[in-house]
């Protein structure tokens, strides 16, 4: 082959796409790895089963079932909260606002804004009305803080789903004397039913993994919640309180609940693609 | 006016600053093919989508006019939109069959309409699928989802489910363009069944397809009507110049 400069430029984009897709394999092997190697060994029935006993922050007996079970009650909690705003949200303007071209642009743009903001301001905005209504820390102030968090991600990972629902099947479903609710909840939620799916999961796994923004407004505690009011124990806080402890057991354990932390994540992502490809069946392919 | 289903008055339409259908002047006439032909971007189809107001859908449209249906104007109307839409049942240029099963895209429009019972529902869509001479290729599988169904078949499926809300006017805007011969065949067979008791507009740029179904022609180009009549009067003996060189296949 003769040296052109096209093919100069071909190969050193093919070269840098190689390394990039190996760069983040590797990153992302590693962190898995070693966080395994590092958590497993600590990793055991008991860490899972058990709430923390006396002395457990000094690596005695107990476990971490505060934080997965108050984490999970949180992000269960955010993520249905914020499907409750955010699903009429994204199919309002995906619908009813559809030839609005700048108003939906302009909404998508602060949706943008929104998730753009760090973690941290929403805990410090959570705590600022917190302390205006008079809430303690609790599991609900958590829940509303962490819902804001995830109702950009989600708003806006639904809207990638509906903005592709070609306008034919608007008109079609306008023609039938549907109105645009109907349209919007019985036509574009069964179209796009597996990607809002995938959107609902995705800010699931969002909620569950942020600690600053849980860090004033749900608490830490060692029981596991049985009312709203109650404060939380949240794995990402509990990874943070036990990664800086001077007590080596204590980071093992820290380590462990990364363990779960990221076992949980897996598991969601993986429910989000079965439950995506079991909603395919009735979709259109347009 | 007798016999006419469709009167539109001195219609005008803007999309923003550009002038899309220019003091349009036009009759459809009840229980028959009426062809609206004209070459490429001449606004046939938004002279269509004004019929059933799928206009409104752009905010920058802007209408003045009038059309009337069965004698009440549609654009100045009080009563609610959907009730005109459900008036006329609309075939795209390409199917788009509702993300549900067979049976429910049919039942869809008969549920809105506040019809729930099955056995009156099992009934309506097997009556509107055989309308359509769909139903011995379905009768077997009408839970599967209709996006398994061939394009032709899609296309029948709309036409059926348009039909299940009970429309007089059916909008077809080059139903056949997206499919192939027999199923245009097919569909071109159910328009000429269907006129007996609906009133058909049909959006087409096939020459052939308007001389062969067409009762009454409009031909537009530019955004105005330049010739409006019967069908022998328009193919046969054309009075404009614009109209002869169209049908010689001078433009498209």
């Amino acid at each position: 082959m003769k040296w052109k400069p096209k093919n100069a430029e071909e190969g050193f984009f093919r070269v840098l796409m190689f390394f990039s897709t190996v760069i983040i394999v590797v990153a992302l092997l590693m962190i898995i790895i070693s966080i395994l190697y590092k958590g497993l060994p600590a990793l055991s029935w008991a860490m899972i089963s058990q709430v923390p006993a006396g002395g457990f922050y000094f690596g005695r007996e107990g476990g971490i079932l505060n934080a997965i079970v108050g984490s999970l009650y949180l992000a269960g909690g955010a993520t249905l909260l914020a499907t409750l705003i955010g699903l009429p949200l994204a199919l309002y303007i995906n619908v009813h606002l559809v030839c609005h071209k700048r108003l939906v642009n302009g909404i998508r743009f602060v949706l943008d804004l929104l998730w753009g903001i760090p973690s941290i301001v929403y805990g410090a905005f959570g705590f600022a009305i917190m302390s205006y209504f008079g809430i303690r820390v609790s599991l609900l102030a958590g829940i509303i803080t962490v819902a804001l968090l995830i109702v950009p991600i989600m708003v806006r990972a639904m809207d990638e789903a509906l903005k592709v629902v070609p306008h034919g099947l608007l008109e079609s479903s306008l023609s039938l004397g549907s109105t645009r609710a109907e349209t919007a909840y019985r036509v574009f939620f069964r179209q796009c039913l597996p990607g809002l799916s995938t959107a609902v999961l995705l800010s699931f796994g969002r909620a569950i993994g942020d600690a600053a923004s849980i860090l004033f407004t749900a608490g830490f505690t060692d029981y596991i919640p049985t009312s709203l009011n109650q404060p939380t124990a949240t794995l990402p806080l509990a990874i943070f309180f036990q990664l800086s402890s001077p007590i080596p057991q204590v980071q093992e354990r820290a380590y462990a609940s990364a363990v779960v932390l990221v076992f949980i994540i897996l598991v969601v992502s993986i429910l989000a693609r079965i439950m995506s490809n079991r909603y395919q069946k009735n979709k259109i392919n347009f | 006016m007798d016999g006419i289903k469709i009167s539109i008055e001195n219609l005008n339409l803007y999309f923003g600053k550009q002038h899309v259908l220019k003091n349009i002047d036009a009759q459809i006439p009840t229980n028959k093919i009426t062809v609206i032909m004209g070459p490429s971007g001449c606004g046939k189809t938004t002279l269509m989508k004004s019929l059933n107001r799928l206009t409104d859908l752009n905010p920058d449209a802007h209408v003045s006019g009038s059309i009337f249906i069965d004698g009440e104007d549609i654009l100045q109307t009080k009563d609610d939109i959907t009730l005109i839409r459900k008036k006329m049942g609309l075939l795209a240029q390409r199917p788009y069959p509702l993300p549900m099963s067979i049976y429910n895209n049919i039942a869809y429009g008969l549920r809105i309409s506040g019809r729930r019972k099955k056995k009156v529902l099992d009934r309506r869509v097997e009556h509107y699928l055989r309308q359509v001479s769909l139903w011995e290729e379905v009768k077997d599988r009408l839970k599967e989802p209709a996006g398994r169904l061939s394009i032709g078949q899609q296309q029948r499926l709309c036409l059926a489910r348009g039909l299940a809300v009970g429309p007089e006017i059916i909008l077809a805007d080059e139903p056949t363009s997206a499919l192939d011969p027999i199923s245009s065949q097919a569909i071109e067979a159910q328009f000429n069944i269907l006129k007996k008791n609906y009133t058909i507009v049909l959006v087409t740029h096939i020459l052939r397809q308007a001389r062969r179904l067409a009762d009454h022609v409009i031909f537009m180009y530019l955004g105005e009507v330049i010739e409006q009549g019967s069908a022998a009067q328009v193919f046969e003996n054309p009075q404009q110049e614009m109209t002869k060189s169209y049908l010689k296949g001078m433009f498209y």
